[in-house]
C-alpha cells in the first residue's frame, strides 16, 4: 500500500511543514478507530439519566423505589449519593451541574441516573424514577435575569468584582472592567462617534459524537474510565472531586474523540457512570442522545453588547467604550470576562473602557466554544469599524491597517504584544485575487478580522526509542484534529528520523505526566514544546551513548540529521557518524533503555490574528443568504502540518458561518428547547458552503522552537462580522441581531424599503 | 421477549444475528454484529454518520429496523477496503486530510461511494448536494469535497487504463 | 414489537386489522424517531415495501400509477415521470438527503400529514388521486382529501394508501414547485408553493392550480390566484395578482421555523415565481399539441 504525501519540507526543515498522512488516519477511514461509544466490556450495564422537565424548580423528593424494582435494574443514584459540596468550592458549579442537589436550574438538568442490563431497561427505569418538583419562575433571558424583581437562581451568588462589594445575591455573577487613557478626552477628539447594540442567541458546538463513556469500578474501588474528552486528566480530577475520591483511584483512558470545540473541556457523564458502576460492581456504559447533548451540554453563551467608537476623520480610532453582558446559562461563566479581553484587542485604541457582566439564567450551563466570547465581540467591533470606514469614506481594509496592533502595542490588560502577524494577514487578503474580483447582482463582500490570545498551560511528553531505531512519542493531549501528526513531525525533525518511524500515542492518566485539557489552541504549541523538550533530552542521552561507543568526550559529539557526529579535534579514526538506529541497537551495552521526558508549563502562546473575506448573495425577496466565496488568512506562526492548519481554519469558518446565519437555541416560554436535533438546529451542510480558501500566514512565534502559534480557535472569530458586512454590502442593511436568518434579513430589507419609500 | 433471527449478507459474507423487533439496523450492526464503524450522531436521520448500503441503496441505518435486513445485502465502511488495498475514497481521504476527528468519516465514505457508483464524474455542486445528508463539524467540507473528486478522478483513470 | 412484511395488499390489510396497535411501516423516517422520542411503540410494524403494487412506478395510457411506498429516489430517476410532472418530481427530490430519498415516499409524505411536507402541494396541484385499501376494500379519493390537519388524515383505522394515480397532463401544461428553507438541504419547508399551468395556443393561461404548503394546517389551494391567471398571459400584473392572492390566502403560524409575516410575504413570492417557471415550462415546444 503506497500513500503519497505532497509537499517537501520548507524553511530548512526536513519534516516540519510536510503533509504527513496522519498516523491515526487508517483506523478512521476503515471504521476501526475506537470512540468511547464503540467500547463494550463483558458484563457491561447501560446507564440512563433522569432529567428535569422544568427550567427552574426545587426538588421536593425523589422516589427511586419503583425504578429499583424494575427488571434488569442494578443501581440507581441521585444527588444524595455524592458528597455534599460547598458553594465556595472551586468546582461547585460543575459538581451540581452534573447531578442536581436541591434545585434544578434548566430543562434537562440531571437529577438521577440508573444502570440496568439493557439500555431499554435503563430508560424505562429512568422514566419510573418519581421526582416531585416545586416549580419556580424561570429566568430565561438577560433582561429577565437583570430585572429588579428577578428570581435569584443562586442564593449564594454575590457579584464578584462589584464596586462597592455586593451585599445581596443577584443573577450577576461577576463584573470585569478594563480601561486605558482618558475616555472622555478621546471621544472629544473624535470627528465621528457611533454607538451600536448587538444581541445573539446561544449556539451549540455541535460535535457529531455525543458524549459517551464506560466506567468500570472494581470491588477494590479502583475505577477505569474510557471516555471522549478534550482532557482526560481533567476528567480524572473532576470525577474524583465529585465522588470525594483520590486521583489514584481513577484511571482515565482517552478514547478517540469525535469533535469537541471546547464542549468537551468539561464533563457530564463520567462521575455518574463511576458511581453507578461502583454500586453495581459492573462496568457501566453511558451515551447521550443528541437531544440530551443539546439540552444538557454546553452551548456557548449568548450576549447583549453595546459598543461606542470614536474616530478622527483620518480614520484613527481614538476612543472606544464597550458594555458587554454575557449569559452563561445556569451557572457563573467567563463569557463576559473573555469578551472584555477580546473586544478591543485587535486595534490600537489610546482611550478605552470595557465593562463586562456575566449573568446566570435558567438554561443549560454554558461551556467553552472555540475562542469563547470572541466571535460576539468581533461581531460588534468589526461591523462598527465598517460603518466608520463607510462614514469617513475610507476603505475598510485601509482603516484596519491604520489601526491594527503590532509588536509592542499594549493589550487591553496592559501587557505589550509580542511579534504578531495581523498586518501580514491584512496584506495577504488585500493581495488575494478574491479582494478585487467582480461581484454579481445581489452580491456583497464583507471584510472582518479576528483575534484570539491562545494559551499555554501544562504538558508532558515521553519519547521511547525502540531497539530498531524507531520511536514512540507519548503525550497527554487528546488528539482532536490531527495533533498526533504534528507531534510526529516535530519529533522527527528533532531526532532526525523519518516521521513514519515514529508512533505518536495519546497516553492514559497513568502512562504519561499531567497534561492540561486540549483547549486554547494549545496542543501543538505547548504539548509540541514538551515533545521537543523530550526529544532534545533524548538527543543529549544519544550523544552520551555515542561518546561511550566512540570513546570520545560528549562535548565533541554533535547531533546532525539523525546521527551522532564527532566534531572534536582528536583522531577521528573509529569515530564515524553513528545513526540513531545503531545507537538504539546498542543501548543494552551503553546504559540501558533510551527514554526521555519533557514536561513544562508553557508560556508565550502567542496570539493568532486572522482576516476573512466573504462574498454573499442575498435573495432580496426571501432574505436567503448564500455564501458564494470565502477566503481566510491566518497567522499560524509556523504550520507544522499545513493540511491540518488549513482544516482548522476551514472548520472555524464553517462553524462561524452557521452561527452567523442559522444556528440558535430556540426556547419555548417555559424554557424548554424547541429544536434539540440537527433538523431544526441548523448546522451548515456541504451544499451551504463554497470551497474555503485558507491562506496560511507565517510570522513565527518566538516562544516556540518552530514558531508555532495555536490555530484552532481564531478561525471562528471573524465569520459573523464578515457575513454581516457582506450582507450590508449586498443589501444596504446592517443586521445586529443573530442569527441573520432569512426571516431577519427579509425584515431588514422590508424595513429599509419602507423607509426609502418615506415610510 | 422473543428475539428476531435475521439472516443476511454483511460486507460480502453470510451473516446472522438476533435482534429485538424494535431495534434499529444501526444498533444491531454495532451491538449484535460488532461493526462499530457505523456511528450514531443523532438517531434521527439528520447527520448521516450511520450511513450504510442495503440492497444497493444508501440509507441511514438509524431509520431502518434491523428485522428489515432479513435476506438483504448490507455493506458498511468496514467492507470498503479489499484485502490490503484501500478503496480509492479511503486513500484520497487520507491524502487529502479530509478528516479531523473522524467520527463522520465512515458515513461520508459510504455515502461518497454510493454517489460515485451512481455518478462517476460528479461536479463540485453535485458532490456537495449528494453529501448534504452527512454532517461534518470539523472540516468545513472543503477537503472532503476535494477528496471525493480526487477519488473520482483516480477511479476513472484506473478504469481508463484497464482498457 | 413484531415486524411483518406482507407481499400482498390483502395480507397487509389483514395484519393491520389484526391488532389495534399495528402501524404501517414504509420509509419510517418519521416513525422511528417518533418511537425513539418516547411515543408508544406499536405492537406490529407492517412493512409495505414488499408489496409490488406499493413500489411500482407505471406509465399507463391514462397517465401514471405510482406506488405509495415507491422511494422518491426512484421517482426522481424516472425520466418519463419527470418529463410530464417536473414540479412534482422536483418536490419529491427535496425530501431530505440521498439517504432519506431511498426511503421517503409520496404515501408517507402525505399520510404523515405534516403541514410542511413537500410533495402534497404538488400532488394537490396535479389533482392526484390516492387509492386507499382497508378492511372494506379499496376506495379512491383526491390526494387533497387525505390530510385533514397536522398529523391527522381521513384514513380510517386499518387503511393505507396503495398508490397514486396521475392523469396525463393536457397539451401546453407543466408544473413547478418551490420551497423556502434556511439551508440548501436537510430542512423542512418554511413555505412551499406548487403550481400547475395550462396555456392555450395563444400563450394565455387556460387552467391553473396554485397550492401552498406550510402556511396552514393542510395544503391551501389559492383560488384567487388561479382566477387571476385564467385568460391572461402569465406575466406582469397577473403575476403581481398571484403574489398578492397567495400572501392573502396564507394562514400560517409563528413557530421555530418562521413567522406569520415572513411566511405570508414569501408565500406570495414563491407562488409568483412558481407560476413563472411552470408557465415557461408549459410553453416549451415538447409540451405542444399532442398528436
Amino acid at each position: 500500500m503506497t500513500i503519497t504525501e505532497a509537499n517537501p519540507g520548507y524553511k530548512g526543515y526536513k519534516y516540519v511543514g510536510t503533509r504527513l498522512i496522519r498516523p491515526d488516519g487508517l483506523e478512521k477511514v476503515t471504521g476501526k478507530a475506537r470512540f468511547a461509544a464503540d467500547l463494550n466490556l463483558a458484563g457491561q450495564l447501560h446507564g440512563a439519566v433522569v432529567r428535569s422537565p422544568h427550567a427552574h424548580a426545587r426538588i421536593v423528593s425523589i422516589d427511586t423505589s419503583r425504578a429499583e424494582a424494575m427488571p434488569g435494574v442494578k443501581s440507581v443514584i441521585t444527588g444524595d449519593d455524592f458528597p455534599s459540596v460547598d458553594p465556595g468550592h472551586r468546582q461547585y458549579d460543575m459538581c451540581v451541574n452534573i447531578i442536581a442537589r436541591d434545585k434544578v436550574f434548566y430543562e434537562g438538568h440531571a437529577v438521577a441516573a440508573v444502570a440496568a442490563s439493557t439500555l431499554e431497561q435503563a430508560r424505562a427505569a429512568a422514566a419510573a424514577v418519581e421526582v416531585e418538583y416545586e416549580a419556580l419562575q424561570a429566568v430565561l433571558t438577560i433582561d429577565e435575569a437583570m430585572a429588579d424583581d428577578a428570581p435569584v437562581l443562586h442564593s449564594h451568588m454575590l457579584t464578584r468584582g462589584a464596586e462597592p462589594p455586593a451585599e445581596a445575591p443577584s443573577n450577576v455573577a461577576s463584573v470585569t472592567r478594563f480601561s486605558g487613557g482618558d475616555l472622555e478626552a478621546g471621544f472629544a477628539e473624535a470627528d465621528f462617534v457611533v454607538e451600536r447594540e448587538f444581541s445573539t442567541k446561544p449556539v451549540h458546538q455541535g460535535y457529531i459524537e455525543p458524549h459517551a463513556c464506560v466506567a468500570d469500578t472494581g470491588q477494590d474501588g479502583h475505577t477505569t474510565i474510557w471516555c471522549s474528552s478534550q482532557g482526560h486528566f481533567n476528567v480524572r480530577s473532576s470525577t474524583a472531586t465529585l465522588l470525594g475520591w483520590e486521583n489514584t483511584r481513577i484511571k482515565v483512558v482517552p478514547a478517540e474523540i469525535g469533535g469537541g470545540f471546547g464542549g468537551k473541556t468539561t464533563i457530564y457523564l463520567e462521575p455518574l457512570a463511576a458511581a453507578l458502576s461502583s454500586q453495581a460492581g459492573r462496568p457501566v456504559k453511558m451515551v447521550m442522545t443528541r437531544s440530551e447533548v443539546f439540552r444538557a451540554t454546553g452551548p456557548a453563551p449568548c450576549a447583549k453588547i453595546r459598543v461606542k467608537f470614536g474616530a478622527r476623520s483620518d480614520g484613527a480610532i481614538v476612543a472606544a467604550d464597550a458594555h458587554l453582558i454575557y449569559s452563561n446559562g445556569a451557572y457563573q461563566g467567563a463569557g463576559g470576562m473573555l469578551g472584555a479581553m477580546t473586544v478591543f484587542e485587535s486595534y490600537k485604541i489610546p482611550n478605552f473602557a470595557v465593562e463586562a457582566l456575566d449573568v446566570v439564567v435558567n438554561t443549560a450551563r454554558s461551556a467553552a466554544y472555540r475562542a469563547p466570547a470572541a466571535p460576539l465581540t468581533a461581531f460588534a467591533t468589526e461591523t462598527v469599524l465598517d460603518e466608520i470606514a463607510e462614514e469617513l469614506g475610507i476603505d475598510a481594509m485601509d482603516l484596519r491597517l491604520k489601526n491594527a496592533v503590532k509588536e509592542g502595542d499594549p493589550s487591553t490588560m496592559g501587557f505589550p504584544l509580542a511579534r504578531v502577524g495581523f498586518a501580514e494577514c491584512l496584506e495577504a487578503i488585500r493581495s488575494h485575487p478574491h479582494f478585487s474580483a467582480p461581484l454579481g447582482p445581489n452580491q456583497g463582500r464583507g471584510l472582518a478580522a479576528g483575534y484570539w490570545f491562545n494559551i499555554g498551560e501544562s504538558s508532558s511528553a515521553i519519547v521511547n526509542l525502540n531497539e530498531d531505531g524507531t520511536a514512540t512519542v507519548v503525550t497527554g493531549s487528546p488528539d482532536i484534529g490531527g495533533s498526533r501528526a504534528s507531534m510526529a513531525l516535530m519529533a522527527a525533525e528533532e531526532l532526525g528520523i523519518d516521521p513514519h518511524d515514529i508512533r505518536p500515542v495519546v497516553g492514559d492518566t497513568e502512562a504519561v505526566g499531567f497534561t492540561d485539557i486540549t483547549e486554547g489552541s494549545r496542543a501543538t504549541f505547548a504539548t509540541g514544546r514538551a515533545v521537543v523538550e523530550a526529544c532534545r533530552n533524548m538527543v543529549i542521552e544519544l550523544r552520551g551513548r555515542a561518546a561511550t561507543m566512540m570513546e570520545a568526550e560528549v562535548g565533541d559529539i554533535d547531533w546532525v540529521d539523525g546521527h551522532a557526529v564527532y566534531t572534536g579535534d582528536g583522531d577521528s579514526e573509529g569515530k564515524e557518524p553513528l545513526s540513531l538506529a545503531v545507537i538504539a541497537g546498542k543501548a543494552k551495552r551503553t546504559g540501558g533503555p533510551l527514554t526521555a521526558t519533557g514536561s513544562l508549563e508553557a508560556h508565550g502562546a502567542g496570539p493568532s490574528f486572522t482576516v476573512h473575506l466573504c462574498d454573499v448573495e442575498v435573495d432580496p425577496e426571501t432574505g436567503v443568504v448564500s455564501i458564494v466565496r470565502y477566503t481566510a488568512a491566518q497567522d499560524a506562526g509556523t504550520a507544522i502540518h499545513p493540511s491540518y492548519v488549513e482544516g482548522q481554519i476551514q472548520g472555524g469558518v464553517a462553524q462561524g458561518v452557521g452561527w452567523a446565519l442559522n444556528e440558535e437555541y430556540i426556547y419555548d416560554s417555559d424554557g424548554v428547547m424547541e429544536n434539540p436535533g440537527f433538523l431544526d438546529y441548523r448546522v451548515p451542510v456541504a451544499s451551504d458552503l463554497p470551497m474555503i480558501d485558507a491562506v496560511i500566514v507565517e510570522v513565527p512565534n518566538p516562544a516556540h522552537p518552530y514558531g508555532v502559534r495555536g490555530v484552532g480557535e481564531a478561525g471562528i472569530v471573524p465569520p459573523i462580522p464578515a457575513v454581516a458586512n457582506a450582507i450590508h454590502s449586498a443589501t444596504g442593511c446592517r443586521i445586529r441581531d443573530l442569527p441573520m436568518s432569512p426571516v431577519r434579513v427579509l425584515e431588514a430589507i422590508t424595513a429599509a424599503g419602507a423607509r426609502a419609500n418615506g415610510g | 421477549m422473543t428475539r428476531v433471527h435475521v439472516t443476511c449478507t454483511i460486507n460480502g459474507d453470510p451473516a446472522e444475528f438476533l435482534c429485538d423487533g424494535g431495534q434499529t439496523l444501526l444498533d444491531a450492526l454495532r451491538d449484535e454484529v460488532g461493526l462499530t464503524g457505523v456511528k450514531e450522531g443523532c438517531g434521527t436521520g439528520d447527520c448521516g454518520a450511520c450511513s450504510v448500503m442495503m440492497d444497493g441503496r444508501l440509507l441511514c441505518s438509524c431509520l431502518v429496523l434491523a428485522a428489515e435486513a432479513e435476506g438483504s445485502d448490507v455493506s458498511t465502511v468496514e467492507g470498503m477496503a479489499s484485502g490490503d488495498e484501500l478503496h480509492p475514497l479511503q486513500q484520497c481521504f487520507l491524502e487529502g486530510a479530509a478528516l479531523q476527528c473522524g467520527i463522520c468519516t465512515p458515513g461520508f465514505l459510504v455515502a461518497a461511494e454510493a454517489l460515485l457508483e451512481r455518478n462517476p464524474d460528479p461536479t463540485e455542486t453535485e458532490v456537495r448536494y449528494a453529501l448534504a445528508g452527512n454532517l461534518c463539524r470539523c472540516t468545513g467540507y472543503d477537503k472532503i469535497v476535494r477528496s471525493v473528486m480526487a477519488a473520482a478522478r483516480s477511479i476513472n483513470a484506473g478504469a481508463g487504463s484497464g482498457h | 414489537m413484531r415486524y411483518e412484511s406482507p407481499t400482498t395488499v390483502a395480507e397487509a390489510v389483514e395484519l393491520l386489522g389484526s391488532e389495534p396497535h399495528a402501524r404501517v411501516y414504509a420509509g419510517a423516517t418519521d416513525l422511528i424517531p417518533q418511537i425513539r422520542s418516547g411515543r408508544p411503540e406499536p405492537t406490529v410494524m407492517v412493512d409495505l415495501k414488499h408489496i409490488d403494487r406499493l413500489c411500482a412506478i407505471t406509465s399507463t395510457a391514462a397517465g401514471f400509477t405510482v406506488g405509495a411506498a415507491a422511494p422518491t429516489a426512484d421517482i426522481c430517476a424516472d425520466g418519463a415521470l419527470a418529463a410530464e410532472f417536473p414540479g412534482l418530481v422536483e418536490a419529491s427530490g427535496l425530501i431530505g438527503s440521498d439517504q432519506i430519498q431511498n426511503r421517503s415516499s409520496w404515501g408517507g409524505n402525505l399520510a404523515n400529514a405534516s403541514p410542511a411536507a413537500d410533495t402534497p402541494p404538488s400532488l394537490v396541484a396535479n389533482c392526484a388521486r390516492a387509492v386507499i385499501a382497508g378492511p372494506d376494500g379499496e376506495r379512491t379519493v383526491l390526494a387533497a382529501e387525505v390530510a385533514t390537519g397536522p398529523g391527522r388524515t381521513s384514513l380510517t383505522p386499518g387503511e393505507f394508501i396503495v398508490e397514486f394515480e396521475l392523469d396525463r397532463p393536457p397539451a401546453r401544461t407543466a408544473d413547478a414547485y418551490l420551497r423556502l428553507t434556511p439551508r440548501t438541504e436537510m430542512d423542512i419547508a418554511v413555505v412551499g408553493a406548487a403550481v400547475r399551468i395550462s396555456l392555450d395556443a395563444q400563450g394565455r393561461v387556460a387552467d391553473a392550480a396554485v397550492a401552498l404548503g406550510a402556511v396552514a394546517p393542510t395544503v391551501v389551494r389559492v383560488a384567487d390566484a388561479e382566477a387571476a391567471l385564467i385568460g391572461r398571459e402569465p406575466a406582469g400584473d397577473a403575476l403581481a395578482a398571484v403574489e398578492a392572492a397567495a400572501a392573502a390566502a396564507a394562514d400560517p403560524i409563528d413557530d421555530k421555523r418562521g413567522t406569520v409575516a415572513y411566511r405570508r410575504q414569501v408565500a406570495g413570492v414563491l407562488a409568483r415565481r412558481a407560476v413563472a417557471t411552470a408557465a415557461e415550462r408549459a410553453a416549451e415546444p415538447q409540451r405542444g399539441d399532442r398528436p
